[in-house]
């Protein structure tokens, strides 16, 4: 399984990535997405047996223990991951939380469900970024990239009944995007929500339980479309890689 | 001076006490730091993020209770984490004065100490009971591990809380390898970044491995600072080669800044990129090759800190500042107010800035000749001379500058 392709001549080839929420789902697909395409991965997960499962079957990328959604656990990550990639040229924001498990109505929602969702879906984010925003920020100074990537859903933009606390944490996270964005563009870092569609993933089984799998995008579609974005923006930054 | 007690990176009531060129003194507010910066000059500053660079574990041999403190190491490689220089103490922790500290047990080559979940061993003593060379076990990403999950930032007294990462940081911070803060860099906040931007002021960057600044030993401390490797950019060497074209004046964020720079300017040949290794003391004796003025926070006389500031100004000069920081109550320490020091005008000129290659800045330009102290830039904005253009900002996070 680890393939990694040493003839790639892919523009991420050498481009350092992090992304949270990487063994299972969207984010298990980018770590091997960006593996194959030869990127420096490092990815941040809660269980540490998946974690050793994915350095296993993509030998070289580095696994971080942590959770987005505490406070205390953030530095310890951004540290560990600019250790382990020597820097950061990009961040992918896609360690996701639905809040209520089974779906709810929003009046039926624990308050303690939508804090949830809002701490993994935004603050957590938030943080994250905060942290790591000196590392991208210098990717930029050199020429490189300084890019973060919010994984957001189309809940965030049409009012599903049942998907409030989700739909509302990611609502958040793409409109601080943009206001981010707008923020950081004079220091040359690029905020991006991307919406991937909805896929055949761990966390929407948990959300759609009696969905049909074969009318879902494959998890690694959308990480493939994802990794195309990369590419385009990254080609358009640095032509001589 | 009070050391500020509470680690507030940016209080807003931070001070800065500007020394001009000419020896005269300034009061102002830090948080317009920018509005004290002219068109065309470059803030260099150091982009290390801080290390929780405490660990604390057991001696084995002895079974006594140590605490090591990482201090040093031989380059910024990002797999470069095995060995390390590092100080020892006894037991008690940062709420002790550092020279009310007992000291560690008796050490030598060989030794192994249980620090959380790393373990480490003596490689060889460095001519003082309390500086050794350390191993850790494991690869780099365990210690790595090991490091985010048991370290601590190293502190001092002064400040009782315990400190968390997010604490030491600045807002720069990039890749993990300062040992202390490198503290200059609290002034920093992203709308003080925007407003240079916007006022014709460059940022550039480096990479400083910023050392612990006491033991509470004397002859520990004077054996400091160690050798600091530090990373300076191409795009900094550009950056520089383009103030001094221009009249612009490089300004070092901090004492880590002007060690890196002044080291790599050492040798005589042109400004070069790249890793190096910071050797030497900067004190009244050093003639500073390029770091015109620096911006630091408030130390007491001295203090290794102070000898530093030596070479922009005479003691009669520091003197006067240190009479009006005692006067008007400015804090020391990292978390405190901080000075803005410009390298004093020189009885006699200064060398000519060495010849740059031409074909290395990105616009034309001609090498300039004799001291450019004495030609102040441009009022306003340069035209063209400088590669920024004006941020689009909602004009009320811009600071007025009065």
């Amino acid at each position: 399984m680890n393939t990694r392709d040493p003839s790639s001549t892919s523009s991420v080839h050498g481009l350092r990535v992090a992304i949270t929420g990487g063994t299972s789902g969207l984010g298990l697909a980018l770590v091997g997405t960006l593996h194959h395409r030869g990127a420096a991965v490092a990815f941040v997960a809660r269980q540490v047996h998946h974690i050793r499962d994915v350095e296993r079957q993509y030998g070289g990328t580095h696994g971080i223990p942590g959770d987005v959604s505490q406070k205390d656990e953030i530095h310890p990550i951004a540290m560990r991951i600019t250790a382990a990639l020597d820097g950061l040229d990009v961040l992918i924001n896609n360690a996701s939380s639905l809040g209520p498990v089974p779906l709810a109505l929003l009046a039926d929602t624990d308050c303690e469900d939508l804090e949830t969702a809002l701490a993994t879906n935004l603050v957590g984010p938030f943080r994250l970024t905060k942290a790591v925003l000196g590392a991208l920020a210098a990717s930029a100074r050199e020429g490189r990239q300084g890019l973060v990537i919010n994984i957001t859903s189309d809940a965030a933009a049409t009012p599903y009944a049942g998907w409030g606390a989700y739909g509302a944490s990611k609502a958040a996270l793409s409109h601080m995007s943009r206001i981010w964005d707008e923020e950081l563009r004079p220091h040359g870092v690029r905020v991006q929500a991307i919406d991937p569609g909805d896929m055949d993933t761990p966390l929407h089984a948990l959300a759609v339980p009696d969905a049909d799998p074969a009318s879902l995008k494959r998890p690694a579609d959308g990480a493939q479309e994802i990794v195309t974005f990369l590419e385009s923006v990254q080609a358009e930054k640095a032509p001589a890689l | 001076m009070k050391p500020a007690a509470r680690p507030v990176q940016r209080p807003h009531d931070a001070k800065l006490l500007i020394v001009e060129a000419d020896g005269r003194l300034r009061h102002a507010v830090r948080a317009q730091l920018a509005c004290h910066l002219r068109a065309g000059d470059l803030l260099v500053a150091n982009d290390a993020a801080t290390i929780p660079a405490s660990l604390s574990g057991l001696h084995k041999r002895s079974g006594a209770v140590i605490e090591i403190r990482l201090a040093g190491r031989g380059s910024l490689a990002a797999d470069d984490v095995r060995e390390f220089t590092a100080v020892a103490f006894g037991s008690g922790d940062h709420h002790t004065p550092t020279e009310e500290r007992p000291p560690p047990p008796p050490l030598q080559a060989g030794d192994a100490m249980v620090l959380g979940p790393l373990r480490a061993t003596v490689l060889r003593m460095l001519e003082h009971p309390r500086l050794v060379a350390l191993r850790f076990a494991g690869t780099p990403d365990a210690v790595w591990a090991g490091i985010a999950r048991h370290g601590k930032p190293i502190q001092y007294a002064y400040v009782a809380q315990s400190l968390a990462m997010w604490d030491v940081w600045t807002p720069l911070a990039a890749r993990p390898v300062a040992f202390e803060s490198p503290s200059a860099g609290f002034a920093l906040d992203w709308k003080l970044l925007t407003a240079l931007r916007a006022g014709g002021i460059e940022l550039a960057t480096l990479t400083h491995a910023a050392g612990i600044s006491s033991t509470g030993d004397p002859a520990l401390d004077a054996k400091m600072p160690f050798d600091e490797p530090y990373h300076l950019p191409r795009q900094t060497v550009l950056a520089i080669a383009r103030t001094q074209a221009r009249g612009g004046r490089v300004v070092a964020l901090g004492t880590t800044v002007t060690r890196a720079l002044e080291h790599a300017a050492s040798s005589g040949e042109p400004l070069r990129s790249g890793a190096g290794v910071a050797t030497q003391r900067i004190d009244a004796h050093t003639a500073l090759r390029v770091v015109d003025a620096i911006v630091t926070g408030v130390h007491e006389s001295g203090e290794s800190h102070y000898e530093l500031l030596r070479a922009f100004a005479s003691d009669a000069v520091l003197e006067h500042a240190r009479a009006a920081l005692e006067q008007h109550g400015y804090r020391s320490h990292e978390f405190g107010d901080s000075v803005l020091l410009a390298r004093q005008r020189p009885a006699t000129p200064r060398p000519a800035p060495r010849a740059v290659d031409a074909s290395q800045l990105l616009e034309q330009s001609r090498p300039r000749l004799g001291s450019h102290h004495d030609k102040r830039p441009p009022e306003g904005r340069p035209e063209k001379a400088l590669a920024i253009s004006a941020p689009h900002v909602t004009p009320y996070l811009i600071a007025t500058c009065n």
